[in-house]
């Protein structure tokens, strides 16, 4: 071999390894500094995670697609095994319902005559639209999910999720063809709710734990487990009523909350358009979308 | 076009593999599994293929890598960004220093090595992340993330130790 390239590769090497520990301990620096600017400003960092899931969106729909044949695949022999047994639970529930769809429909005829009795401001009718899951991450660093629908199809951020048994979080960030759900779990999310029986007014607080917490609640409220709560609409961010969850253990120090979404088993959910712009957007004003 | 540019251009294209590899893990990760339970504990795939990468071949697993793999692996799952780069560049760095001890070893100290610096990781991971959060972090879920981490490592290491052999032969 030619003499030379050796000379400059022994004067190469140590200075490679120098720029090499150099680049490293820039690239942890640019790693904190990333940490801090998502502490300070959230809007930067939602906007390229928004343009980061949009470029992923194929890539994610692709992949989830097969797991969920699989699932459905699994669903339908399981349910074709007790057939029997899901038809005449199925017809009881029937017989069940159609008591409440009596009582309903006369409710909600009393409902009518009421509000038009006592002039009531109608509600916006609200409109749902129906997306698909195609990433989750739920744990202890953060709880969200990816929905396949975006800006294109008309989802605007702060819009409230539903699954098939209740509310489970709002947009948090858009991008043409993808969205992001921050769950009722995560750590930042907080929404008002109400309590049913008792209309004491709190805060739903998630922990990155299951079950988010409720804080701020009406002093002197006695809150018994398994009370029904819903959102109250206060801040006009979500509309009041919608289903949250029932209270599953009340402790000295807090009052745990267990969801009506089975996040484990959401495929499809409802994004709903009520027609508000709450705290959320004002929030957001400027942001573009 | 001579053979030589199509093997150098054959050459490239297996060196990208371990990257590519690494983005599909970080993917992985973000799947919906519809098995309750599961979701808050799936694994950072993408860290067994850092370490692994690191300790066979770092020159297939630049720095820039891994900081691109960090970043996607937060701006997908909803983390605070900025946490996973740096715990990626953590155990890479770590396993850069170590791969003299763990490369060529037993398949066991391959192992021990992953299940230290693991747990370093999500030791960190859930450091900082309390920190980002100003508050005390679940660590239960911490802990059984780790253990399904040192459960499927071999698997995956048995995959990339296929991968290695057979496509990325050193010449």
């Amino acid at each position: 071999m030619d003499p030379r390239p050796s000379t400059i590769l022994r004067i190469a090497q140590p200075l490679r390894s120098l720029v090499q520990r150099f680049t490293y301990l820039g690239l942890v620096v640019a790693a904190f500094g990333l940490m801090l600017i998502g502490k300070i400003d959230t809007v930067i960092v939602d906007r390229v995670r928004a343009e980061v899931i949009n470029g992923t969106a194929p890539i994610l729909d692709a992949l989830s697609r097969p797991i969920q044949t699989v699932h459905e695949l699994i669903d339908t022999a399981s349910s074709a095994i007790d057939m029997r047994a899901e038809n005449e639970r199925l017809r009881e529930e029937n017989v069940r319902l159609l008591q409440w769809q009596m009582v309903a429909r006369k409710l909600q005829a009393d409902n009518t005559a009421l509000s038009k009795l006592l002039q009531v401001v109608p509600e916006t009718p609200a409109t749902y639209m129906s997306a698909r899951v195609i990433a989750s991450a739920r744990g202890t660093y953060g709880n969200s999910m990816v929905l396949n629908a975006g800006s294109a199809h008309g989802v605007r951020k702060g819009q409230a999720v539903l699954g098939e048994a209740g509310f489970i979080g709002r947009i948090a960030d858009v991008s043409s063809r993808a969205s992001r759900v921050l769950l009722l779990t995560d750590v930042s999310s907080r929404i008002p709710v109400v309590l049913e029986a008792s209309r004491a007014r709190a805060l739903l607080v998630g922990g990155n734990v299951n079950r988010p917490r409720l804080v701020f609640v009406t002093p002197g409220t006695r809150i018994s487990p398994s009370e029904r709560i819903v959102t109250s609409g206060d801040g006009n961010a979500f509309p009041a009523g919608l289903p949250v969850g029932v209270v599953a253990s009340v402790t000295d120090n807090s009052i745990e909350v267990q969801l009506f979404a089975d996040y484990d088993r959401l495929e499809y959910v409802r994004i709903g358009d009520f027609g508000l712009d709450g705290l959320v957007d004002r929030h957001a004003a400027g942001d573009a979308r | 076009m001579n053979v030589a540019f199509w093997q150098r251009i054959d050459q490239s294209a297996r060196g990208v593999t371990p990257f590519l590899l690494s983005v599909g893990l970080v993917l992985l990760s973000v799947v919906p599994l519809p098995m309750p339970g599961f979701a808050p504990i799936v694994p950072a795939f993408a860290l067994m293929s850092i370490y692994h990468w690191a300790i066979y071949r770092p020159n297939l697993m630049p720095l820039s890598a891994v900081f691109v793999l960090g970043l996607l692996y937060d701006l997908l799952t909803g983390a605070p960004v900025g946490l996973f780069t740096l715990v990626f560049l953590t155990v890479y760095g770590v396993a850069l220093t170590q791969r003299r001890f763990i490369a060529g070893k037993s398949f066991f100290i391959y192992w021990f090595g992953f299940a230290i610096i693991a747990l370093g990781a999500a030791i960190e991971s859930w450091a900082l992340a309390s920190l980002w959060h100003l508050t005390l972090l679940d660590t239960q879920a911490v802990l059984f993330q780790y253990l399904v981490a040192l459960g499927i490592f071999p698997l995956v290491a048995w995959i990339f130790l296929k991968w290695q052999q057979t496509l990325l032969i050193e010449r």
